[in-house]
């Protein structure tokens, strides 16, 4: 500025007073109180469970079986129970749903077919998870006569988390870049070779992310194995795949509900509820560090 | 004069998007152990006439051809014709270069493994040799196991050079292959593709068109699906017989 002329602008004409815009302010403090209550909503829960359940929590109560018509000693076989079913379940959606996604994404022709298929899988992953219960009692249970046991609850529960793990996969390997594909054909790859040794190790991470998800799922899901696995007791763990099991959900809601010693049990309650919750939350944060680890990696 | 090898012969070659009909019968014969260079304003069926060329035109549903083109006098298009064995001879660079999210090493030891070369020793040597032919060797010697994805641009087309230098191929196709390079790399790529044509044959789309004046021996000028004028570089472009040729070479439409 010349020295002596002054200046008709007014400096900083741009910066006004800050003005409280009512009409902002009120839906800025709404999202903000809806964002917050969800969080808090999941470390109420946290809390609650923790603050009831952790003082069962023991070595003896992960490595004994129950004792006493389930008042007193540990969940030994209930967590045997769960890893079971979820582990033959897992076992047996894996291979299956990961081929679906690969079909689906790689050799089917867009059409009516193919989006017949798709609605289908996105409407089986929204179906109430009783509904599948219901399904496994009359098809596993009782037309194949697999009777209440691990085999009808493992397959009961993989038909559940199927549509779920195909749509993850699917979404996975599509995202792997066409150009990815257009390599390694160029290179003389087959069709089959491209998928083996660049798609799939590309999808991978985000695969294991949906498989995590879903064996979380798996592991907390009552409804589906409470008419084709889960037992009130037994005395142990299962020794064949045609016996029933005792599973974490189903042992909550058995003591919580269905038992003589309902007040008594309150502790166990709480301490099955925190083994089911670490489970799943630990399953979960693996899922979120892999995912993390996947998107640092990926630079195309 | 010494009889010239034709490793490509086109003859009356159309393609088909569906009923679009991307490239016009064109006939033209491409020549052994030389850079041929296509150029052309974008859309005028330059990169569908390259990608015909190994067959990548395929993996488009709705794409057909029609009339004849030879490789080392073998019918691409024949039905009997091993796409896969085709596509080892004639090698393809893209425009963006796309090494696969692995190592360097694996990079270029991709095409030698799903061929079945298993031995260590082996595999080695052709890794240290095409990225010696590639000019990338001296870089990336001490970091063959970091990742591809790594490199700088103009190191990352180098590695794609290399990996497709690995199959042994007899021609290699590059699809605007320092489009997204800057100047030097673009330099270095040049270089290394006026060295390779000594051993593999070139066929390049540029949208360059010093870059075509530059590197190549002779020079395609496609416009519109057609191919307008064909023949030596030098003659292309000082002296082209075509008027739309001479419009476009010295840029008054592109």
């Amino acid at each position: 500025m010349i020295e002596g002329t002054g200046s008709i602008h007014k400096p900083f004409a741009l910066v006004h007073k800050k003005k409280f815009n009512l009409k902002q302010g009120f839906f800025l403090s709404l999202i903000r109180t809806f964002g917050f209550a969800g969080a808090l909503t999941l470390f109420v829960i946290l809390f609650f469970v923790s603050y009831n359940g952790v003082h069962v929590l023991s070595w003896e109560f992960i490595t004994q079986p129950p004792v006493e018509a389930m008042t007193k000693g540990g969940i030994f076989p209930v967590i045997v129970g769960t890893v079971l079913l979820t582990v033959f379940c897992m076992t047996l959606v894996i291979p299956i749903g990961v081929t679906t996604a690969i079909f689906l994404s790689e050799y089917s022709k867009p059409g009516l077919v193919l989006n017949l298929v798709m609605m289908s899988i996105y409407t089986l992953a929204g179906v109430p998870s009783v509904v599948f219960g219901l399904f496994g009692l009359g098809v596993f249970v009782v037309a194949f006569n697999f009777g209440m046991s691990l085999l009808a609850g493992s397959l009961t529960l993989a038909i559940m988390v199927l549509p779920y793990i195909i749509s993850t996969s699917e979404e996975a390997i599509k995202a792997v870049p066409y150009s990815f594909r257009e390599a390694s054909l160029a290179c003389g790859a087959t069709k089959w070779q491209t998928i083996k040794k660049v798609v799939l190790p590309t999808a991978m991470p985000g695969i294991l992310t949906g498989v995590i998800l879903g064996t979380a799922k798996v592991s907390g899901e009552t409804a589906p194995i409470m008419f084709t696995a889960a037992a009130f007791f037994t005395p142990g763990v299962p020794r064949s795949l045609l016996e029933p099991v005792m599973a974490l959900p189903y042992h909550i809601y058995v003591l919580a509900t269905a038992g003589t010693h309902i007040e008594e049990t309150r502790g166990i309650q709480y301490g099955t509820a925190l083994t089911l919750i670490v489970l799943v939350l630990g399953m979960n944060l693996l899922g979120i560090i892999l995912r993390s680890r996947q998107r640092k990696k990926r630079a195309w | 004069m010494v009889e010239k090898k034709h490793i490509f012969e086109i003859k009356d070659f159309s393609i088909y998007y569906g009923a679009f009909m991307a490239v016009k019968t064109i006939t033209l014969n491409i020549e052994a152990n030389r850079i041929t260079a296509i150029i052309g304003p974008s859309g005028c069926g330059k990169s569908t006439l390259l990608r015909s060329l190994n067959r990548m035109n395929d993996l488009i549903v709705t794409s057909r051809v029609e009339g004849q083109m030879l490789f080392q006098g073998v019918d691409i298009y024949d039905k009997d014709t091993d796409v896969i064995e085709l596509r080892r001879r004639v090698g393809m660079v893209f425009q963006k270069p796309n090494p696969f999210p692995s190592s360097v090493y694996e990079n270029v030891a991709y095409g030698p493994k799903i061929r079945g070369v298993k031995k260590k020793s082996h595999l080695d040597e052709i890794v240290e040799n095409a990225l010696v032919r590639a000019d990338l060797w001296k870089e990336v010697k001490d970091k063959l196991n970091d990742s591809g994805l790594s490199l700088s641009g103009g190191q990352m087309q180098r590695l794609c050079i290399a990996r497709s230098l690995a199959q042994e191929p007899e021609v290699i196709l590059f699809d605007e292959p320092t489009s997204a390079l800057d100047p030097i790399s673009t330099a270095n790529i040049e270089n290394l593709l006026q060295e390779l044509q000594k051993t593999v044959t070139i066929v390049i789309v540029t949208h360059n068109m010093q870059q075509a004046a530059r590197i190549s021996s002779y020079t395609a000028f496609m416009y519109l699906g057609e191919l307008i004028e064909f023949g030596d570089t030098d003659t292309i472009f000082v002296n082209p017989q075509n008027k739309l040729t001479e419009e476009y070479i010295t840029g008054r439409f592109g």
